[in-house]
């Protein structure tokens, strides 16, 4: 049967009105109706990965409540193709279901205080324990959205400090409630701390959620970092959806405000946000037919770099306007609200898209690198042990 | 939904294009030719056109086309632009096929065919046209139009006046070859004394309107082809290329400008092709991508053919390497069928943006 078929017959079967949702959630991923291109018995059913969109479509029509898929983006985007790919039949139905249906929220550990581009560098360290059935993880990581809420993190840790950097990281799934995880917020130049510091003290993690072979954790992590890219600057939106929209709304709506200047520049940045638009609305198209293209690291180059010449173009337009804020309160968020702030927060939000998920400048090199077969950076650091680092 | 991606028979038609274009317009043949009294490759062309019948590429079978559509029309262009080919495709099977296609003139089969070429007599440049040069009195037609492209080779003139769209002989006119900034595409002067005209429509103002569009965004796909090449050829010559004992290709200075070009490529591929669908389809959106692809191709494919001039350094400068052509090509085009800027300017009406 059709996955149009099945959604029909599972919406006919169970009311989303009746149902509470967590019940509505976990059936809809046991009818294999959550990513149907996932494997049965996983929330899937082995189907192309664009027939997923008319299924989203029939239960949104329907009323059904969803598992607000922006809360939950790095279980979505990162986690949980990372589990499917690397983990355990085991792990795979261990994880899943509650990261899908939003039961249990997923974060981040990757990057660090001295490891941000340099990834690889990374100093938690991670031990086998006395009895050899787990590890103990020592060390701090930064940049972590949604710690204070994640039940789970994914997480990164040095396991052979005598080797080069790439071959000593193992990759291992931190449960966020054992003792010695301590999670303190980090405020943000918007004045909000969406992201955390993470310290970890004597965590032990039990060798069975070790995701991947020990020693083989940068490979793993390729698959997260290639989706965090493509959730980054992904996902489907209708003209003038995004930034842009926002700054054309003022422009209609504010006919004072309009000069020549900024009247071209904001053709140009429009110009630029519908090739955007087009350029991702090609690569799912691409991914749908099964030819994936590297176009994920243009996407996200573009997405922040629109981000920031637009809400820029935004406090140009908005003169006086601009230099009043709405708050400086320090806030957890859990989701990030473009629309709803004003341009100065849209403005300094945007300068975090250029960093967040890969630098610009390390993206530039990807793209260099991998998609042109450019000559790599000359570096000091391949084939040294990680101990005898300079550091 | 608009498919922005290439189907196995596009693909099938661009190897054949490609191939037949490495074997007859490879860069010396093109060099030796610009300078030469046949600037434009004729010989090529038929071979275009007959043998391998894309010169109507839009037309119906029954029509003496191919009974394909203008998305492959796009792939030609595409292959056209990657090897600045001097044959005349955008005033025969662009603007004259999509002059003729909405007509029932029967100069169309042979149009499509290729065995006759036309053109449409408008500006190069022309964005949009409402005004006329040339007066219709009964059947003769007097007056000027510049900057034609590809009447230097044409056998019909599509002539648009106050009174219609003529077809005219273009031997019977006056024509004198323009020293053109794009030595591969030469523009030709045509002035009419009297000439004998055919009707073809009495809407030449609806009819130039529907050509300029096509050529607008299907010129997108020949700025692709050209920035393809530029970017491919650099990223090829920076690999090779060393200075201070490394590629240059491997200092972040060089990496990250073509980094950023290929993203700028990336998206302008996907650009052309939604221009080339809508056209291919009808799509009511298709004034909005004409004038996006335009607004975006244009200065895209300048772009790419300055940093290749740029980044081949010293060898990109001169008249032996292929480099200058791609420049004069790609600046060349981003003053046909209307600037940038102007298509910034259409856009603003039409996603309504008023100034």
């Amino acid at each position: 049967m059709t996955s149009a078929g099945l959604t029909r017959d599972f919406l006919a079967a169970h009311d989303p009105h009746a149902l509470a949702p967590l019940d509505f959630l976990r059936a809809r991923f046991d009818a294999g109706l959550a990513w149907v291109q996932y494997p049965e018995g996983l929330g899937g059913l082995g189907l192309p990965r664009e027939e997923q969109s008319a299924v989203d479509e029939a239960f949104t029509a329907a009323g059904a409540p969803d598992n607000n898929p922006r809360r939950i983006g790095i279980g979505l985007g990162m986690a949980a193709p990372t589990i499917l790919r690397h983990g355990t039949d085991e792990q795979r139905h261990r994880w899943l279901r509650p990261l899908w249906t939003g039961e249990e929220v997923w974060c981040q550990l990757f990057s660090e205080p001295g490891a941000g581009s340099d990834l690889a560098g990374l100093a938690t360290r991670a031990i086998r324990d006395d009895d050899g059935t787990g590890w103990v993880v020592d060390g701090q990581k930064v940049w972590t959205s949604m710690a204070h809420e994640a039940r789970w993190a994914i997480l990164i840790a040095r396991t052979d400090p005598s080797v080069p950097k790439h071959q000593g990281i193992t990759y291992f799934v931190l449960d966020m409630t054992a003792p010695g995880v301590e999670v303190r917020p980090l405020r943000q130049a918007t004045g909000e701390a969406e992201f955390n510091e993470v310290f970890l003290t004597g965590v032990r993690i039990p060798d069975t959620d070790r995701l991947g072979a020990v020693g083989e954790g940068w490979a793993v992590a390729q698959t997260t970092l290639m989706n965090e890219r493509v959730a980054i600057g992904g996902g489907a939106s209708p003209r003038e959806g995004g930034v842009i929209g926002v700054v054309t709304d003022v422009w209609r709506k504010r006919p004072e405000l309009r000069t020549p200047a900024l009247h071209d520049a904001l053709l140009r940045l429009w110009v630029e946000a519908e090739a955007a638009r087009l350029t991702g609305t090609r690569l799912r198209q691409q991914m749908a037919v099964g030819q994936p293209g590297p176009e994920g690291s243009a996407a996200k180059l573009l997405f922040a770099r629109l981000n920031q010449e637009i809400s820029a173009l935004e406090l140009d337009l908005l003169g006086e306007e601009g230099l009043r804020h709405d708050e400086w309160t320090m806030r957890r968020p859990t989701v990030v609200d473009f629309a709803g702030r004003t341009a100065g927060y849209r403005y300094l939000r945007a300068k975090g898209n250029s960093i967040e998920g890969g630098t610009s400048e390390i993206l530039r090199n990807i793209v260099a690198e991998r998609v042109l077969g450019l000559p790599p950076e000359h570096r000091l650091d391949k084939d040294l042990a990680w101990k005898d680092l300079p550091k | 939904m608009t498919d922005l991606l290439y189907s196995d028979v596009e693909e099938e038609l661009r190897a054949s294009v490609r191939s037949l274009l490495a074997d007859r317009a490879g860069f010396e043949a093109v060099l030796a030719r610009i300078e030469s009294p046949e600037p434009v490759d004729l010989k090529l062309w038929r071979a275009l056109a007959v043998d391998l019948g894309v010169a109507g590429l839009p037309v119906p079978e029954a029509g003496g086309g191919a009974g394909a559509s203008w998305r492959e029309t796009s792939v030609v262009l595409e292959e056209l632009g990657r090897a600045v080919a001097p044959v005349p495709f955008l005033g025969n099977s662009v603007l004259a096929v999509a002059a003729l296609l909405g007509t029932s003139d029967p100069l169309l089969d042979a149009v499509a065919a290729g065995t006759r070429v036309a053109t449409l007599a408008v500006p190069l440049s022309a964005g949009t046209l409402k005004t006329w040069t040339v007066t219709a009195e009964g059947d003769r037609l007097d007056g000027t139009v510049t900057s034609v492209v590809d009447a230097g080779v044409a056998e019909v003139l599509l002539v648009p006046t106050a009174a219609g769209l003529y077809a005219v002989e273009a031997t019977d006119t006056e024509r004198t070859p323009v020293v053109s900034f794009d030595l591969t595409r030469p523009l030709t002067d045509v002035t009419l004394r009297g000439v004998t005209g055919r009707l073809i429509s009495a809407d030449a103002a609806g009819t130039v309107e529907r050509a300029l569009r096509a050529g607008a965004a299907l010129l997108a796909s020949e700025q692709l082809g050209v920035a393809e090449w530029c970017l491919t050829t650099t990223v090829e010559y920076v690999k090779t290329r060393r200075q201070f004992a490394r590629q240059v290709g491997s200092y972040q200075a060089i990496k990250h400008r073509l980094a950023d070009l290929w993203v700028s490529v990336t998206e302008a591929r996907a650009v052309a092709r939604y221009a080339a669908d809508c056209l291919a389809t009808g799509d009511p959106d298709l004034p909005v991508a004409a004038a996006l692809a335009q607004a975006f191709c244009s200065p895209v494919a300048v772009k790419a053919a300055e940093e290749c001039v740029q980044l081949h350094g010293g060898i990109g400068f001169t008249w032996e390497h292929p480099a200058h052509l791609y420049l004069k090509r790609a600046r060349s085009n981003a003053a046909t069928f209307g600037s940038a800027a102007s298509h910034r300017a259409t856009l603003a009406g039409l996603v309504d943006l008023p100034a």
